[in-house]
C-alpha cells in the first residue's frame, strides 16, 4: 500500500447562512483555500471527490454533475461518496484510497453542506410511505439512546452540560467556527430549552453552512508540511438488527480497533495526542471515549466531568469546537479529519495542541450505524 | 497522472433481477436481497472484504435510501463498506481501487433503483444546475432531444438501434418485452426530434457483482473476467460548453482504459437513447467487428443507479460463460452523457 499524507487543508467559514455564494462558490472556496496550503493549483489535481449528506438538504440530486466545473474537474475522474452523517470521514477515506492504491498522486476532496437551503430537520424526517414514524429529526432518534447510555452507566445529568461548555469555549478559539457564544457557561446551557429529554437546546448541534476541503498526495508528490495518514477504516452494521448495541455499536468498536491496529495504537488514551471526534449532542462524548476505547465501559463521563477532554486536559477532544460548533452535515466529518491533520501539522492556530503527534479524525451517521475513521501522524509510519 | 495500478482484479459473479417496468410492491432490501444471495451462492463467499453499493435518494424521495439495503446483506459481524450516490458501476470502480490495496482479496458491489416510484423525466431535471439550468425545468427527454439533434443521425440508423435492442432485449430473460418499433415514420414524437420508442423503458431493478484477486478468482471461476483497464473522466456540467455530437470524456476514458489495445468482441454501453450509441461507438473508437449490446442494452431495461452496473456483469458474463476473450463495458451519469466510465475486461 501506497503511503498517503494531507499536504493542504481550506475550510469556509461556518455560519447560518452563506447568502454571498452559490453552493458551486461555496465548494471553491474551501478547495481554493486547501490548494492554497498546499502551493498547488487545480492543475496539479489528479481526480476529485466529493461527499454530502443527502441531496434532500439543498434540493440538488446528485451535485457533483453540476459542481464538476467549480471544482476544476472537468476532463478528470470524479466521484460522489454519500454515507450518510459519516459521509465527510468517508469521503476523505475515497480520497486516500486512490493515492493508498496508486492510482493518483494527488487528490482534491471535498464535503459540503448549504443547510439554508432548506430545513435539515424535515429532511430528516421524511420517511417510505407505510413506514411510519413518530420520530422528529436526528435529535430525536438518538436521544433513547443517550437516555439509555445514563441509565447504564448512572452518569450525572450535568455531564452533557460540560461538554456543551467545554466545545463552545474551545470555539472561541477557532476562526472558522459557526457558534461563538462568549460567557458560554453550564448555567447558560441549562436555561435553555429541552428539545428531546436529555437534549437541551445548547446541548445540540448547529445548522450550518459550510465547506471543507483537503489536497492528499502520494509520498513522491508532497508539498509543504504533511501529515502522514496511519491508518484508515469504514464499518457499518444494519440498523434494524435487534441484538445491536445502538448505545456503542459494535461497527464503531470494530472499526476502531482496526485504525488502531493499523496505526500501531495499542492504548488510544496514551498514544494519541488530539482527537476530533462526531459529537453532535453533548452526551455522546462520553459514549464515543467509552466506544473508541479512551475509557473503560461506563466510565467515559467520568473522563469528561475530570477535564481530561478539556483542551488543557491530557486527551483534547475537539479542540476544534466540534461539530456542537459547526455542523455543515456533509462536511461535519470531513472537518474532523482535517482538523485532525491540522493539528499534527503543528497549523491549528489558537486550538493547537501543544506538541501533537497523533490525532485521530472520528465520524458516524445513519442510526449510529456507519462509521469512518483515521489516524493521522506527524512522522511517517 | 501515473500509470493505472496494476494489482489483478477480476469479476467472478454477475447476477441481476429480472426488471419489470412497474412497481412490484418489493422494498429496496426485497429487490436486492436475491441477487445478494444469488452472487454469495455462487462463489460460496459469505464475507467479502469490502462492499460498495450505488443508489439514488431522489428516486425513493426520501434521504438515506441506501441505509436499509444494509439488511439485505447480513452485515453482522459489521462490515467495510461504502456508498456512491451515483450508478453502482463506480461502486464497482470504488471496489476496484480498494482491491488496489493488496489487503483483501474480494470485494461484493452492488446497485439498484425503482424508477417506477416517481416521475423520473421530472426527477432528473433536479440534477442540473439550480440556479440557471434547473429552473428552465429543462427535463431529462428535453436535454437528450438537445444532444440527439447536435449529433444530427440518419433516422434509419437510429430506428434500426432501437429495432435491434429491442428483439435483444426479447430475448434476454432479465430484460423487459417490448415490441417492435411498428409505425416507423408514424412513430408518435416524445420531444422532437427523439420519438416515443427512442426513449428508455421505466425499470425497477438490481444487479451485484462480486471481484476477487489472483488465486482466489481463480478458485472461484473457471474463466474470471479481468479487468484490464478501468478509468472514467467527467466534463463540464453546462450543456453549452460542450460539442454534444460528442464526448471527449468517453473518449478519454476508454484511451485511459486501454480499449484499443485489441479487439473489442462485445461492447455494452449505457446508451438511454439511440442516438448515445453513435457518439459512444466513435469515442471508444469500436469497429463494425464489435456486437453493441447483445442484453438488449438500456432500451430493453433501464433500473436507473444499476443500468451501468449491469453493461458491466454482461460484458463479463461473456467472458464467464467462455463465449468472448476480450469485452468492453460503458457507464455514464449527468446529463448527455456528462460522466463516462469504460472497462475493459479479458479472459
Amino acid at each position: 500500500m501506497n503511503r498517503c499524507a494531507v499536504i493542504g487543508v481550506g475550510q469556509t467559514h461556518y455560519t447560518t447562512r452563506r447568502r454571498d455564494v452559490s453552493i458551486a462558490g461555496l465548494v471553491r472556496e474551501a478547495a481554493l483555500r486547501a490548494l492554497e496550503d498546499a502551493g498547488l493549483t487545480f492543475k496539479d489535481i489528479d481526480a476529485v471527490v466529493i461527499g454530502k449528506a443527502p441531496d434532500l438538504f439543498e434540493g440538488v440530486m446528485m451535485p457533483e454533475a453540476y459542481l464538476a466545473d467549480a471544482l476544476g474537474a472537468a476532463g478528470k475522474p470524479m466521484m460522489r461518496v454519500h454515507t450518510a452523517g459519516s459521509v465527510g470521514g468517508s469521503t476523505a477515506l475515497v480520497g486516500a484510497s486512490l493515492i493508498q492504491g496508486g492510482v493518483h498522486d494527488r487528490v482534491l476532496v471535498v464535503a459540503f453542506e448549504k443547510q439554508s437551503e432548506s430545513n435539515a430537520t424535515w429532511a430528516l424526517s421524511t420517511h417510505l410511505p407505510f413506514s411510519s414514524s413518530l420520530v422528529v429529526g436526528a435529535g430525536g432518534y438518538f436521544a433513547p439512546h443517550i437516555r439509555e447510555y445514563m441509565r447504564r452507566s448512572a452518569a450525572p445529568d450535568h455531564i452533557g452540560t460540560l461538554v456543551a461548555v467545554k466545545d463552545r469555549l474551545n470555539a472561541l478559539k477557532n476562526p472558522y467556527a459557526h457558534l461563538k457564544i462568549p460567557g458560554i457557561d453550564q448555567k447558560m446551557v441549562e436555561s435553555t430549552p429541552m428539545l428531546w429529554e436529555p437534549i437541551r437546546y445548547l446541548e445540540t448541534c448547529p445548522s450550518s453552512d459550510g465547506a471543507c476541503a483537503m489536497v492528499l498526495s502520494s509520498e513522491s508528490a508532497v508539498t509543504g508540511t504533511p501529515a502522514w495518514v496511519h491508518g484508515t477504516a469504514m464499518r457499518s452494521e444494519p440498523i434494524f438488527r435487534a441484538s445491536r448495541d445502538t448505545v456503542s455499536p459494535q461497527a464503531g468498536k470494530d472499526c476502531a480497533a482496526d485504525v488502531y491496529r493499523q496505526a500501531g495504537i495499542a492504548d488510544p488514551r496514551r498514544q494519541i495526542d488530539v482527537a476530533e471526534t462526531y459529537v453532535p449532542f453533548s452526551w455522546y462524548e462520553p459514549m464515543w471515549l467509552e466506544n473508541l476505547g479512551f475509557a473503560a465501559e461506563g466510565e467515559g463521563w467520568k473522563l469528561t466531568e475530570s477535564g481530561a477532554t478539556a483542551l488543557d486536559g491530557d486527551i483534547p477532544w475537539n479542540a476544534s469546537g466540534g461539530v456542537l460548533s459547526s455542523n455543515p452535515i456533509g462536511a461535519s466529518g470531513l472537518i474532523r479529519f482535517a482538523e485532525a491533520a491540522l493539528q499534527v501539522r503543528g497549523m491549528a492556530g489558537e486550538h493547537q495542541v501543544d506538541g501533537a503527534r497523533t490525532a485521530l479524525g472520528h465520524a458516524y451517521g445513519g442510526g449510529a450505524q456507519f462509521f469512518a475513521m483515521w489516524i493521522v501522524g506527524r512522522e511517517k509510519l | 497522472m501515473r500509470a493505472l495500478a496494476t494489482r489483478e482484479v477480476a469479476i467472478v459473479a454477475f447476477a441481476q433481477t429480472r426488471h419489470t417496468p412497474h412497481d412490484t410492491g418489493l422494498t429496496e432490501p426485497e429487490l436486492i436481497l436475491p441477487v445478494i444471495n444469488e452472487v454469495k451462492e455462487r462463489t460460496g463467499l459469505k464475507r467479502f472484504g469490502f462492499t460498495c453499493s450505488g443508489s439514488c435518494d431522489y428516486l425513493a424521495g426520501a434521504p438515506f435510501s441506501f441505509v436499509s439495503a444494509l439488511d439485505a446483506l447480513a452485515a453482522w459481524p459489521p462490515i467495510s463498506e461504502s456508498h456512491v450516490e451515483m450508478d453502482g458501476a463506480w461502486a464497482l470502480y470504488e471496489a476496484w481501487v480498494r482491491l488496489q490495496h493488496g489487503d483483501i482479496d474480494s470485494a461484493l458491489v452492488y446497485g439498484f433503483g425503482k424508477s417506477s416510484l416517481g416521475d423520473l423525466r421530472r426527477i432528473m431535471t433536479l440534477q442540473l444546475d439550480p440556479y440557471y439550468l434547473a429552473p428552465l425545468g429543462l427535463d431529462q427527454l428535453s436535454y437528450a432531444a438537445l444532444q440527439a439533434a447536435a449529433v444530427g443521425a440518419d433516422r434509419k440508423e437510429l430506428d434500426e438501434i432501437v429495432r435491434r435492442s429491442r428483439a435483444d432485449g426479447r430475448a434476454n430473460p432479465y430484460a423487459l418485452d417490448l415490441p417492435d418499433p411498428e409505425r416507423g415514420e408514424d412513430e408518435p414524437l416524445a420531444v422532437r426530434p427523439l420519438k416515443l420508442t427512442d426513449v428508455p423503458p421505466i425499470t425497477d431493478g438490481a444487479a451485484a457483482i462480486v471481484l476477487a484477486t489472483g488465486d482466489l478468482a481463480r478458485e472461484l471461476s473457471d474463466n474470471p473476467a479481468y479487468i484490464r483497464g478501468i478509468a472514467h473522466r467527467i466534463e463540464p456540467h453546462y450543456l453549452g460548453m460542450r460539442d454534444l455530437a460528442r464526448s471527449a470524456s468517453a473518449a478519454d476514458a476508454a484511451r485511459a482504459a486501454g480499449v484499443g489495445k485489441g479487439p473489442v468482441e462485445v461492447a455494452e454501453l449505457h446508451t438511454q437513447f439511440p442516438h448515445e450509441e453513435i457518439i459512444l461507438r466513435e469515442a471508444l473508437e469500436l469497429t463494425g467487428d464489435t456486437v453493441i449490446n447483445p442484453s438488449g442494452g438500456p432500451l430493453a431495461a433501464n433500473p436507473v443507479m444499476a443500468t451501468g452496473l449491469i453493461r458491466i456483469g454482461e460484458a463479463a458474463q461473456r467472458i464467464l460463460d467462455g463465449r468472448a476473450r476480450r469485452t468492453v463495458a460503458h457507464a455514464a451519469g449527468g446529463p448527455c452523457l456528462q460522466h463516462n466510465l469504460v472497462t475493459v475486461l479479458e479472459a
